[in-house]
């Protein structure tokens, strides 16, 4: 089959493979439908999370049609012929975390829980294609998929739904939901969203489902111009951060408050044009840190007192010049992790039945699997309005 | 003396031939020799002594005194070592050839001591019940090629050893309470002697059973060889961990989770499009 694989930083490579078989009797292998390039791939791609191998499958974003399931899967469950969405994470559903519907917390899906938990203290649960530190599994840019622990993950989705709608289900609608969730809307509160890339576009969309009275979008307007507009159609007020000075803007938003909560949908790439961003990048440069805050760091220091900070963001290793302070003295409450995406399925995709969001909105992109490595090129320097690519797998 | 001198005297750093002498006597006491030398190792031992000190005292008499006195020293020492049954070097290396299962001091002195605990989602009824049958160990323990019930009490059990050698050696279950408690040693004559126990615990807040395993073993060539197997990356701690990772994963979920034999590209370029450097 074919399979797109990190081959090294800044190179991804479509490659023949074996088709993948099925390893344990929880497993199921899922002819891959669509398959999606998501902004965590990137981090990938720049060779900013430890633990990858070439040769790696990638891609944690994908649906198909069950192809085969193995022994232990639950038949009431999933069967053969089933089209489904698979979560980016892979959870056991036994364990105590699985129960709490921490998914992302899984105890056992991780074979390489032995490294995570040096790097981490403790395991978390392995993802799809997402170095060997979340377990070293295949992902799905692929033709064909095996998903373990299948019946726990795969969601069925109606056939009346086109991928294109139900395809974000796997991670980035739920990521930006729980973002907002995390947020601990009431009703009548300001969010503040940094970084408008698929995930914050869903963040800021599921903030004013929940009840959010205004949201405020802050992006790059030079560099990315579409996600500003994607963010304005939202509903959202925006902020160009190259213009303007965000700590000011917003404040001048809120009648002097600050947002009651402040989402960070950057991560560990983050740009920005004050000193502590060039120092960052100077320092990720010498490998003298792997994270780069500014996000981060601007979302704490302009968060009201006592609001929350919801960081969907990805980060990997050690932060530095985090103005900790700033967050011990206003009280603040951080809330993060990998999605726990199985948690948010059944209510999402009503949304999506019910036509109160339709994700197909963040694709620029739709290409055949043999364009990826032009693809992730074109994601990463955002050129010709890329703001998300689908692949098709069997598409010629 | 002063009473400075007298209180370094006793604790044995100072120049009082008292107290010497009783540092020297607890010595003795700590360090008696021990029979450590298998029974033929003994004879052989002793039949070597005897040809080498005939040897020896042959040379002295044709006036060879330099062959001599090896000859009569090695063959003296080899007598020694037969009929005490006691060897200073393998002492040295903590090896126990004499088939004798260790006191339990033994272990204080020169085992290594592991403890490692996980939380398990599971009764601990059930849990005691799959470690009990001997013949589920092998399923989570890695290392392990064999276990098997000889009777109730008594198993064999054969390991991966180091070079790709395997290990052997039997073990008797020395207490047991049901649901709780299952703690074992290795009989004498085992290359690697070994003592553990495993207890189950109900969690707090219905969070299953917590599950702690101890062992302590002596590694057949003392603490040396257990530094030289972390430095071939076969640390003991971590092997029994990820066991007891294996263990909690099989009862939790039925399966261990693996990669193993999953696709993986070459970056060829394989596919319709050649792999491209940006």
């Amino acid at each position: 089959m074919k399979a797109v694989t990190w081959c090294g930083t800044g190179k991804v490579s479509v490659d023949n493979v074996p088709d993948p078989k099925i390893l344990n009797n929880r497993d199921a292998i899922v002819r891959v439908t669509s398959t999606c390039i998501c902004g965590s791939d990137l981090h990938l791609y720049d060779g900013y999370i430890p633990g990858m191998q070439k040769g790696d499958i990638l891609g944690h974003e994908f649906m198909g049609v069950v192809e085969e399931v193995g022994p232990g899967v639950d038949k009431a469950k999933l069967k053969k012929g089933d089209r489904v969405i698979v979560p980016f994470t892979i959870s056991c559903g036994n364990c105590w975390y699985c129960k709490q519907q921490l998914y992302s917390c899984c105890d056992n899906s991780n074979p390489n829980a032995v490294v995570a938990e040096k790097a981490y203290g403790f395991s978390t649960a392995g993802l799809f294609g997402y170095s060997h530190l979340t377990g070293g599994y295949a992902g799905g840019q692929a033709q064909y998929a095996r998903v373990p622990f299948a019946d726990v993950g795969p969601f069925k989705v109606p056939e009346s739904l086109p991928d294109e709608k139900v395809v974000f289900l796997t991670d980035i609608f739920p990521t930006g939901w729980m973002a907002a969730e995390n947020c601990e809307i009431k009703g009548g509160e300001v969010v503040a969203v940094w970084g408008c890339g698929p995930v914050g576009q869903f963040a800021i969309r599921s903030a004013l489902l929940l009840g959010a009275a205004k949201v405020i979008a802050i992006d790059d307007g030079t560099r990315v111009p579409e996600r500003l507009r994607m963010a304005a159609d939202a509903g959202a007020v925006t902020i160009d951060m190259r213009d303007e000075y965000v700590y000011d803007k917003l404040l001048e938003l809120t009648g002097g408050r600050g947002p009651d909560a402040c989402i960070d949908a950057v991560g560990m790439e983050a740009h920005g044009f004050t000193v502590d961003a060039f120092v960052d990048k100077v320092k990720a440069a010498l490998m003298l840190a792997t994270d780069r805050a500014h996000a981060l760091r601007q979302a704490i220091n302009c968060c009201r007192k006592g609001g929350v900070v919801s960081v969907p963001g990805v980060y990997g290793g050690l932060l530095d010049k985090v103005p900790f302070g700033a967050a011990m003295q206003k009280g603040l409450t951080f809330r993060m992790g990998q999605t726990h995406v199985m948690k948010y399925l059944p209510r999402l995709l009503g949304h999506i039945e019910a036509g109160q969001i339709d994700p197909s909105f963040v694709i620029s992109h739709t290409l055949p699997i043999d364009r990826a490595p032009e693809a992730y090129r074109m994601f990463r320097d955002k050129q010709d309005g890329c703001t998300k690519v689908v692949l098709k797998p069997f598409a010629a | 003396m002063t009473i400075a001198q007298t209180e370094l005297g006793q604790t044995g750093y100072g120049q009082s031939t008292t107290a010497r002498r009783e540092v020297g006597s607890l010595q003795a006491q700590q360090f008696t020799p021990f029979v450590n030398v298998g029974s033929t190792e003994r004879l052989v031992t002793g039949g070597l002594g005897a040809v080498m000190t005939l040897w020896g005292v042959k040379n002295v008499t044709h006036l060879n005194l330099l062959r001599g006195a090896i000859g009569a020293g090695v063959g003296a020492m080899l007598l020694k070592r037969a009929a005490t049954g006691h060897c200073q070097m393998y002492e040295a290396l903590g090896v126990n050839k004499a088939g004798e299962t260790p006191a339990p001091e033994k272990y204080f002195e020169r085992g290594i001591h592991v403890v490692e605990a996980f939380t398990v989602m599971k009764p601990a009824s059930e849990l005691f019940a799959f470690w009990r049958d001997f013949s589920n160990l092998a399923k989570f323990m890695k290392h392990v090629q064999v276990a098997k019930a000889v009777d109730d009490k008594h198993s064999h059990w054969k390991v991966d050893g180091p070079l790709g050698m395997s290990v052997e050696w039997d073990a008797e279950i020395i207490n047991e309470e049901q649901d709780k408690l299952i703690a074992w040693r290795s009989l004498g004559g085992s290359l690697v002697d070994n003592a553990g126990s495993v207890r189950f615990a109900d969690a707090p807040g219905d969070r299953g059973t917590e599950v702690t395993v101890t062992l302590d073993y002596i590694p057949p060539a003392g603490r040396v060889s257990s530094y030289l197997a972390k430095l071939m990356g076969r640390d003991a701690d971590q092997m029994i961990r990820e066991d007891l990772r294996r263990f909690k994963r099989l009862m939790e979920t039925g399966e261990v989770p693996t990669i193993e034999g999953q696709p993986i590209g070459n970056c060829a370029g394989s596919g319709d499009r050649k792999s491209v450097n940006f």
